[in-house]
């Protein structure tokens, strides 16, 4: 499928909810949803439009917590990055590890470096940092 | 029957910390796998937010030592693709080809674990002796045997001598009968076949769960690779092929390796063709890096490293996110390891190419109360002998 | 103590310990037992069990994790054991020292008898570093 082609199934999937589609290049797309639509989302870029999770990044941008879930879809090689903003103060998104098994390390380290909740994650215990690391202080938190 | 708990430590028979690989097994099977991490974990990212764009390359360069360039590779596509920059043609070759050398190496330093690990130590002598002339080559040309902090934002930090090209192109060559050797050796030895065949399979549908890369889901008959999908660099300008196999055991995940080293050798000649034609800049002479973002990688010889990074117009990132293959690649041992039996594990473990020091770290766990200790070294020496087992079996006893 | 040191220099063997590392300084060590350098030949031999070792090789910078580790061995060691820091990272933890999941470099969790620095050393640096200390142990 060419990237053309699954920007406009996204887009023609979800419409309204889709909150903005930045096209930075030909082949790296930044798409905007709100945290709730996060897991439909991810389902059908997986299972539907066969796309890969190559990993995702978590950001404090000081005004809230940012998450990019970045796909990717190797036939046409373009990069479909599903952006979502949760409140800094209580940051929590239902989980994707029930939906794609490899977004299991992903949550963990983004739950223990900046403190996000992933509700459902079947398994959201430490995975980088020793036992002993204090609880409530997350790393790449800009405090 | 109750599951048995055996501790291995390669470190301390008594110790209670959590090992790397914790292996719950029934007899000799392995019935669950426990994964920990973390013991390397240094806080990369976060070192990165205080450096600048040029001294993030030096950081990210030693997140693994046999992938060495493959992270700088990624960093600079990253940073290249935040702010849009053209990289002079003389400088695509020489990553390329800095690369390629680098997957020369790696692939013969797996090769030679792998053989340690299944009891062939001449083919781990061979395989790290023919290892060492392209360490020299690296040498030569970027003045270090591993680290080599030849990528630079907009271009490579050294060019290559055209007096040193007949030099890379005669080492290459060099390697050629080696590889048919491996090749034989490996790809043709029954003994090899009993050993690794069937063992530690990985099914299509286990690598899309897992979103597994690079050599491991290249074995499983799944045709990914970055240089291709989302070409870069002089991938796009030298002939070459993307190698898979189909049964996704540990066999496959070596045929490919051996095989993706022939086409290394040709991706690299082909760059000293153009070398020695394509002359010109070597840097674009990047000034600033505006604010954005930006996403790059490469395909390093354990698969995709990913990058993504963030600037705010400052000469430093806000935010650096590395993704190394392994994170994806080490979790399918949940799939490949458990159902096979104890002398299976250490190659089982190995073939998907994780960070050496990582396959130190095993435990090996059974739960009924006859703590029954094993080191890993104990592990490498039941796989050994599981190979001597087949030897005698199949009547072929060598020395 | 000083015969025994010097007993020890006859044939040296090493245990090799890696804590935070990136691997590099590590495959170097290995690649010391191969015939390109050949250590076996000197007598050096990579031994599997602390209990056996005379020197303790350490690699990486060390994480907290690495540091409960680093001191328990140290602890299992059969005296004396010299400890070798391999590596800038476990020499002075190098760019890794501003991290939050660093414990310090070698020296601050057990005692080191040679450093030998690089980004890795060469393995003809480590040869170096080994017989720097054996001659250093004999001049008592």
């Amino acid at each position: 499928m060419r990237a053309e082609e699954i920007l406009t199934k996204l887009k023609d999937k979800f419409s309204s909810r889709v909150l903005r589609v930045f096209e930075k290049s030909p082949r790296r797309v930044y798409v905007d949803f709100d945290p709730k639509d996060v897991p439909e989302v991810a389902r059908f870029l997986f299972r539907e439009l066969e796309g890969r999770l190559a990993t995702a990044t978590g950001i404090d941008t000081r005004n809230n917590i940012e998450l990019l879930y970045h796909f990717s879809f190797d036939s046409s090689g373009i990069i479909i990055s599903l952006r979502t903003l949760i409140d800094r103060n209580s940051p929590e998104i239902e989980s994707i590890t029930p939906i794609i098994k490899g977004a299991e390390w992903i949550e963990r380290e983004i739950h223990e470096l900046l403190g996000v909740n992933f509700i459902n994650h079947p398994n959201l215990k430490r995975l980088l940092l020793f036992e002993n690391w204090p609880e409530g202080k997350y790393p790449l938190r800009r405090e | 029957m109750a599951k048995t708990v055996i501790p291995i430590g390669p470190y301390h028979p008594l110790q209670e910390e959590p090992e790397f690989f914790k292996l719950l097994v029934e007899g000799e099977k392995v019935v669950d796998l426990e994964i920990e991490i973390g013991y390397n974990h240094r806080g990369i990212e976060k070192i990165a937010e205080s450096k600048s764009y040029d001294q993030v390359l030096f950081l990210v360069e030693r997140v693994c030592g046999i992938c060495s360039t493959s992270h700088p590779f990624a960093a600079v596509n990253a940073i290249e693709d935040l702010a849009d920059i053209k990289v002079p043609e003389r400088a695509l070759y020489i990553r390329t080809l800095i690369a390629e050398l680098e997957r020369l190496h790696s692939h013969l330093l797996w090769l030679g674990l792998a053989g340690h690990f299944i009891g062939y130590n001449t083919v781990w002598m061979w395989a790290w002796k023919y290892r060492e002339p392209v360490l020299d080559i690296f040498e030569k040309i970027t003045g270090n045997r591993q680290h080599y902090a030849m990528m630079r934002v907009g271009g490579v930090r050294r060019d290559i001598e055209a007096d040193d090209i007949p030099a890379i192109g005669k080492m290459v060559d060099g390697l050629l009968p080696v590889l048919d050797m491996f090749r034989g050796a490996i790809m043709d030895d029954p003994i090899i076949h009993a050993r690794l065949k069937g063992v530690g399979v990985l099914t299509k549908k286990d690598i899309f769960e897992y979103g597994a890369l690079g050599p491991t889901a290249r074995a499983s008959g799944i045709a990914i690779d970055v240089r291709k999908d989302d070409p870069y660099a002089a991938y796009p300008l030298v002939d070459w092929q993307i190698i898979t196999q189909e049964e996704g055991d540990v066999f496959a995940k070596a045929v490919v390796r051996i095989l993706e080293m022939y086409e290394s050798i040709r991706i690299i000649k082909g760059c000293l063709d153009r070398l020695k034609v394509v002359g010109g800049e070597i840097d674009a002479k990047v000034k600033e890096i505006p604010p954005g973002e930006g996403i790059g990688r490469h395909e390093a010889p354990r698969g995709e490293v990913f990058h993504y990074v963030r600037s705010d117009g400052s000469n430093r990132p806000v935010r650096y996110k590395i993704r190394a293959p392994s994170y994806m690649n080490v979790p399918t041992n949940q799939k490949s390891v458990v159902g096979g039996t104890i002398s299976d594990a250490t190659i089982t473990l190995a073939a998907v190419d994780p960070c050496y020091c990582c396959t130190e770290r095993v435990a090996v766990v059974d739960r009924r109360t006859g703590n029954k200790r094993l080191t890993g070294q104990d592990l490498i020496r039941l796989s050994q002998e599981k190979t001597l087992k087949l030897k005698s079996d199949i009547g072929m006893m060598k020395g | 103590m000083h015969l025994k040191t010097k007993a020890l220099t006859k044939s040296i063997w090493v245990f090799h310990f890696a804590a935070a590392s990136c691997n590099n300084c590590d495959i170097e060590i290995l690649d010391a037992l191969t015939p390109k350098f050949d250590l076996e030949r000197f007598g050096i031999l990579l031994v599997g069990s602390i209990r056996h070792a005379d020197v303790l090789l350490v690699t990486g910078a060390i994480s907290h994790k690495g540091m409960v580790r680093l001191k328990r061995l140290y602890q299992q060691a059969s005296q004396p054991c010299l400890v070798v820091a391999v590596g800038c990272c476990a020499c002075s933890m190098c760019i890794f020292r501003d991290s939050y999941n660093m414990a310090g470099p070698v020296d601050k969790i057990v005692p080191v008898h040679a450093y030998v620095p690089g980004c890795p050393p060469k393995p003809e640096a480590m040869i170096m570093g080994i017989v720097k200390l054996i001659k250093a142990l004999r001049r008592g």
